[in-house]
């Protein structure tokens, strides 16, 4: 929560005296406000207020880490409700619950499918980034025994007992990882509060309401355990999603410092359908640590494309790699159609042609994520840019003609591609809703 | 609970209430009518505000064989396929749809280019064979549907049924024809908030009311630009609860038509070894998009593969609990 001006202002000395450099005091806290200057500029603010402006100005949402070195999940630190408001700054991590009571083969085969699961999704790698053990078999040997092995596949681990022995068990080999323990409640909080305080790890903190999760948070802090997780639940989809929405606004709108910390799910629902609908609106209301007893690739691919398309920028145009791409069973003298690397423009391109079922390839030039008009109104889709696309050698290899349909949009830009290239240059339809048409009647094969 | 008081914000307004079908005591013949809209709360946010009205799942059905739809979903659907009347039946009574989309793509020019009379046709056995209201939708051409959509709408006149779609450049046509014979109609803008409201108001200065509108803003599927239209319908909800009445309306979303085109939900195990079970990925996809979608705020879930559709049924409960 940034802090208004007047606010800073009753902090400071109100003296005037100039030794920050500003004229006076309330100028100071302006420019406070704004972030264009930092409070040890004044020499003479007490340390009373110095305390309550830092506290101020930390993040509403804590940042916490889980696990250790670049696997590391960091989550918190939002600053929005909304993402269109500015964007979610940190993906949730995305994991599977194992239980402490498979067999060894089993659980083998568990690590290794943790340690495999990646999908390549428009050139970004997607992956499980999180495992959590589960306490079913209530035995600490167990327990440790499984928790071991998980964090062994290198990505982060959660530790789910309510069982403070069994905790402290299978921390004593992999405390190192600083594993998320999972976690307080209010009848156990005292030792497990300990315990997090002792191997320095972060904590899931769970509670019936959010008053009693509020209030177990503050006491847990006073213990100075400061990396908290929210644990909300996850079984009861309408009830978690509304506390996953609470939690967030208060922390962000009402300054409830007890609640400013990311939150965690856990989806044990045994239909696989409803399952994976839960998980994907944990998601994208809010959730930090999304877990799930899912383990099938075709049921955690859709749920890890939610973070991936949630936590875009809004900001920033989401872009295609440049390129040819061959659009059905394609031969050298396909058409070839031209457009941008924004990605709405190259997938409404794609479907188009994909519905023409005319197969063709589809020429994308990297215009920084812009659609065609800005792109050339921008001068980022130009003759040259399209000849260096033309001369390159994946279209050499594989169109074997020389013939391309440009935008009609940008039909201007015909003479100037020509004479730059040597190509023939088509003048295609303006909106993309003209393709299959255009593919089916103008376009008379190369 | 004290902080879920304090965590409450107040809004000053709701989305507009339609009502979809009309039974005989309204001039129709459906035995289901339905009610969407009317939520004054962020999405299923019930400690805010009263969510009067579950989002609806309606199935998809075509004027004719959808050949090209990848084979999970040609499969599970079967036959039926090749008789709308047969297929929407099935969807209603099998699957449970709450409602039926007819979608004339075989009016289009490059397709069957069947006439007006022989859509016209279809709309009628689909109404006889189902009592839930009906969505129609033309083939995108809109010279082609000035001519098919009049006649259809008269075919079904006093149903209140959902026709689509108008937009900034065409909506004359299609305005008279629902307010000649009592539909409700469909906006469309691609996901743009001022075009939305643009059509809006050029349709209701028409002298059509509101409350027989719902906005289409496009759907982008999962991996397919999902974010804009999440976004967009993010938006649109918190200026209705804003009490912008422009923007107040429910909203469509046709989800089956976009995630079937993802290569997500299409890809053959052959072509994705990694990618999981291909019978029930598509699946998955279908219904992720749904699910995703629903937290921006939609109203009307259009879908095509009834294990889809059973699941989404399933999600809407436990949502509305
Ligand atoms: S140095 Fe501190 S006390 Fe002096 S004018 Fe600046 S803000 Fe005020």
């Amino acid at each position: 929560m940034a802090l208004k001006a007047l606010d800073i202002f009753k902090l400071l000395p109100k003296t005037n005296c100039k030794d920050c450099g500003c004229p006076t005091c309330l100028a100071f806290a302006m420019k406070l406000a704004q972030k264009q200057t930092t409070l040890d500029q004044c020499p003479h603010v007490t340390d009373e207020s110095k305390a309550a402006l830092e506290g101020a100005s930390a993040p509403p949402v804590r940042l916490i880490k889980i696990g250790t070195g670049a696997a590391a999940l960091e989550i918190g630190n939002e600053t929005v409700l909304f993402r269109h408001e500015e964007t979610f700054y940190h993906p949730p991590g995305i994991g599977i619950v194992i239980p402490d009571d498979l067999s060894e083969e089993a659980l083998a085969a568990q690590v290794e499918k943790l340690a495999g699961s990646k999908f390549v999704r428009v050139g970004t790698d997607i992956a499980i980034n999180v495992a959590a053990v589960d306490d079913v078999a209530g035995d600490a040997d167990a327990f440790a025994r499984t928790a071991a092995a998980v964090a062994s596949a290198g990505v982060p681990v959660v530790l789910v007992s309510s069982d403070v022995d069994r905790l402290a068990k299978a921390l004593e080999q992999t405390a190192s990882g600083r594993p998320l323990i999972c976690g307080a409640t209010p009848e156990n909080w005292e030792a497990v509060a300990a315990l997090a305080k002792s191997e320095r790890c972060p904590l899931a903190v769970s509670a019936p309401d959010l008053d009693a999760l509020a209030e177990l948070t503050q006491k847990i802090v006073a213990t100075g355990v400061e990396d908290l997780v929210l644990n909300v639940g996850g079984e009861d989809l309408a009830a978690t999603l509304q506390a996953l929405t609470a939690a967030r606004r208060l922390a962000l709108k009402k300054q409830v410092r007890a609640l400013g910390y990311p939150s965690l799910t856990i989806c044990r629902i045994e239909d696989p359908m409803a399952n994976m609908s839960a998980c994907c609106s944990y998601v994208a209301k809010f959730s930090g640590v999304v877990l799930t007893t899912l383990t099938e690739p075709e049921a955690l691919l859709p749920i890890l494309t939610v973070r991936q398309n949630i936590y875009t920028d809004p900001r920033k145009p989401i872009q295609v790699e440049a390129g040819l791409y061959a659009i059905g069973a394609v031969t050298p003298d396909s058409a070839l159609l031209l457009t941008t690397n924004f990605s709405l423009t190259y997938y409404t391109v794609e479907g188009e042609v994909e519905a023409s079922r005319v197969p063709a390839y589809i020429g994308v030039v990297d215009t920084e994520g812009t659609s065609v008009l800005t792109a050339f109104a921008s001068d980022k889709l130009n003759a040259d840019n399209v000849t260096a696309f033309l001369n390159s050698d994946d279209v050499k290899a594989k169109v074997g003609h020389r013939k391309l349909i440009l935008p009609g949009y940008i039909s201007v830009m015909s003479g100037s591609l020509h004479e730059e290239s040597g190509w023939e240059v088509m003048v295609g339809p303006r909106e993309a809703s003209g393709i299959s048409k255009y593919l089916k009647t103008v376009w008379q094969g190369a | 609970m004290k902080l879920m008081e304090t965590a409450v914000e107040k809004w000053s307004g709701a989305i507009q209430e339609v009502t979809l079908g009309a039974g005989a005591d309204a001039g129709g013949t459906r035995t289901s009518t339905i009610k969407v809209g009317g939520a004054a709360a962020l999405p299923f946010m019930d400690f805010e505000g009263v969510t009067p009205n579950a989002p609806v799942v309606a199935m998809e059905v075509w004027d004719c064989e959808p050949t090209d739809w990848p084979a999970p979903l040609r499969e599970a659907l079967g036959d039926v396929v090749k008789d709308p009347a047969e297929w929407a039946r099935t969807c209603v009574e099998e699957y449970g749809a709450d409602a039926i989309c007819l979608k004339l793509a075989n009016t289009h020019p490059d397709e069957g280019n069947t006439s007006p009379q022989e859509a016209a046709a279809v709309v009628k056995a689909v109404l006889a064979a189902t009592s839930v209201p009906l969505i129609i939708w033309g083939c995108e051409n809109d010279e082609k549907d000035n001519d098919v959509m009049p006649v259809c709408s008269q075919a079904a006149a006093g149903e209140r049924c959902l026709l689509g779609a108008v937009t900034e450049d065409n909506y004359k046509t299609l305005v008279a024809a629902c307010q000649a014979d009592g539909h409700s109609l469909i906006g469309l803008s691609p996901i743009d908030i001022n075009i939305a409201k643009q059509v809006n108001i050029l349709v209701s200065e028409m002298g059509f009311p509101l409350d027989r509108m719902v906005m289409y803003q496009t759907t982008g599927a999962l991996g397919y630009g999902i974010e804009y239209t999440y976004s967009i319908q993010e938006r649109g909800r918190l200026a209705a609860l804003g009490a912008d009445k422009m923007m107040a309306l429910p909203v469509i979303c046709m989800v089956g038509q976009e995630a079937w085109r993802a290569k997500e939900a299409k890809a053959t195990a052959e072509e994705q070894p990694t990618w999981g079970n291909a019978d029930t990925r598509g699946v998955y996809w279908e219904l992720a998009t749904a699910a995703t979608l629903l937290q921006a705020g939609s109203d009307i879930m259009v879908m095509r593969h009834p294990d889809a559709v059973r699941a989404l049924k399933g999600v809407v409960g436990n949502l509305m609990k």
